[in-house]
C-alpha cells in the first residue's frame, strides 16, 4: 500500500506539514518495497479546490492512505469519493508516522462524516 | 442615471449615504430605484423599510454526470478552471461549491454525459417603500462563496428605465462583487473616513474606478477624526470632495435607531440635493472628456 504524508521541506525525518491541500511536498511510502518517493504538490497554490486536486493527484499515483494535520472540506469530499483512508496527526516525522500507522496506532478520520469547513 | 456608493473600507457609511440620497430624491418626487448589492450583508432595508412584494430564487447551473454515458475520459476536469470536477478511476466527482456555473464541462464532454442542473445560492427581493422607492436587494445564502451571480441577477432583474435614477449600495472592498456592483454606473461615490485605514482603502477603490473608467468623487464621513491625509490625497489626485459629514454624537445616535441623515437632521435634504445636482454635472462633463 502507498501512504502519502504532507511535508513542508520534503524530508522523512523532519516534522510533517499541518496542511493537506496546500503543503509543499508529499512523501510517499510504499509499504511493500519499503521505499520513499518525494513529490511536489501540484495544487500548492491552486486558486480553489486544492484539497480535491491533491486527492486526484495522489489517487493517480496509486496512493491509498494519507496522513496530515488537517483536511479541508473539498479534501473530505474527494477522499470519500476516492475511497482513500485518511489519518490525522498533529506532530511527528513521516518516518515515525508511517510505522505508527502500520502498527494501527493512528486514528482514522471518518471522511464520510462531512467536513469541518474553513471560512 | 445610475449612482453607485462604494468604499474600500467597511463601515465607512456607504448605506447611510445611499439611503439618505435616496430619501432626499424620493421626497422630491423623483422616480427612483434602490439596489442593495451588498449581498453578503444587506441591511439597507432596515432604513428604508420596503414592503416585500416579490421574491425570486438565484440559481447557478452546475454539472450533473450521467454515469451510464460517462467514459471517464476526464476532459471535464481538464477544462474546469475552478477545480470543481475531479475524476477518480472512471468516476467524475462534482464539487458544487467550487463551480462557477460556466458550462465548459458540459460543452466539451465528448459523450454528452453532462447535463446542467440549477443549484440555489441565494434570493432576490423587491418591494416599495412608503415614500415610493422601488427597492430591491440580493441575499447570498449563508455558507455560499459566490456573491457575483446574486449581484448580476439582481441587476438584470431590475431592468430600469433610462431616465430613472438608480442608487446602488455596493459591498465593501475592491474584489469581484464590487466590480459587478459598480459596473455600468454613471458615477461612483466613494465614502471614506479621514484615517490611515480609510485612506489606504480609498486609494484601492480609486484605482478600481480608474480601471472601470467611471467618474467618481469622495464623501468624507466622520470628518474631524484622524488626520488630513485623505484631504491631501484628494487634492493631489484631482478627486472632488463632494460632502463632509462631521463626527457627531447626534448622528451616531440617530443611525443607531435606524434613521437616515435626512431624518436625523432635515438640513441634510438640501445638502443631498446639491450633491445630486453636482453628480449630474460631474457625470456629464466626464462623459464628454472621455469622448
Amino acid at each position: 500500500m502507498k501512504i502519502a504524508i504532507s511535508s513542508t521541506i520534503g524530508k522523512i525525518n523532519e516534522p510533517i506539514s499541518e496542511r493537506f491541500g496546500r503543503c509543499k511536498y508529499f512523501l510517499i511510502f510504499d509499504s511493500e518495497c519499503r521505499k520513499w518517493d518525494t513529490k511536489r504538490n501540484p495544487a500548492e497554490s491552486a486558486r480553489g479546490g486544492a484539497g480535491s486536486q491533491v486527492v486526484q493527484f495522489l489517487c493517480d499515483n496509486g496512493v491509498r492512505a494519507v496522513i496530515s494535520g488537517q483536511f479541508g472540506p473539498n479534501a473530505y469530499t474527494a477522499l470519500a469519493a476516492a475511497g482513500m483512508q485518511a489519518y490525522r496527526a498533529s506532530s511527528g516525522t513521516p518516518e515515525e508516522l508511517v510505522e505508527r500507522l502500520l502498527e494501527g496506532e493512528l486514528q482514522q478520520v471518518d471522511v464520510g462524516s462531512g467536513s469541518e469547513r474553513h471560512y | 442615471m445610475v449612482i453607485a456608493v462604494a468604499s474600500g473600507k467597511g463601515g465607512t457609511g456607504k448605506t447611510t449615504i445611499a439611503v439618505s440620497l435616496a430619501k432626499t430624491l424620493a421626497g422630491l418626487g423623483v422616480r427612483l430605484s434602490f439596489l442593495d448589492c451588498d449581498v453578503e450583508a444587506p441591511d439597507a432595508d432596515i432604513y428604508l423599510k420596503p414592503s416585500p412584494e416579490q421574491r425570486k430564487s438565484v440559481e447557478i447551473l452546475i454539472p450533473e454526470v450521467d454515469p451510464s454515458r460517462c467514459s471517464g475520459c476526464g476532459r471535464c476536469a481538464e477544462v474546469c478552471q475552478y477545480n470543481a470536477i475531479v475524476v477518480f478511476g472512471n468516476h467524475p466527482l462534482v464539487l458544487p461549491q467550487l463551480c462557477h456555473g460556466c458550462g465548459s464541462c458540459s460543452l466539451t464532454c465528448p459523450e454528452r454525459a453532462i447535463s446542467e442542473i440549477p443549484r440555489p445560492i441565494g434570493f432576490l427581493e423587491r418591494g416599495t417603500t412608503s415614500d415610493g422607492i422601488d427597492f430591491s436587494r440580493g441575499v447570498l445564502s449563508i455558507g455560499e462563496p459566490l456573491a457575483v451571480p446574486v449581484i448580476s441577477h439582481l441587476k438584470q432583474w431590475h431592468d430600469h428605465a433610462e431616465e430613472e435614477v438608480v442608487i446602488i449600495d455596493a459591498p465593501p472592498g475592491t474584489s469581484c462583487p464590487v466590480v459587478e456592483s459598480v459596473r455600468g454606473a454613471g458615477f461612483v461615490i466613494l465614502v471614506t473616513e479621514p484615517t490611515p485605514f480609510g485612506l489606504h482603502d480609498l486609494r484601492l477603490t480609486v484605482r478600481l474606478t480608474e480601471e472601470l473608467k467611471i467618474p467618481r468623487g469622495v464623501i468624507i464621513n466622520r470628518d474631524g477624526i484622524g488626520n488630513d491625509e485623505v484631504d491631501r490625497y484628494c487634492l493631489a489626485n484631482d478627486l472632488p470632495i463632494l460632502m463632509r459629514i462631521p463626527f457627531e454624537r447626534e448622528i451616531g445616535a440617530g443611525i443607531a435607531q435606524g434613521k437616515s441623515l435626512v431624518e436625523i437632521d432635515p438640513s441634510y435634504i438640501d445638502r443631498f440635493l446639491a450633491l445630486y445636482n453636482r453628480l449630474e454635472v460631474l457625470a456629464a462633463s466626464n462623459g464628454k472628456v472621455g469622448g
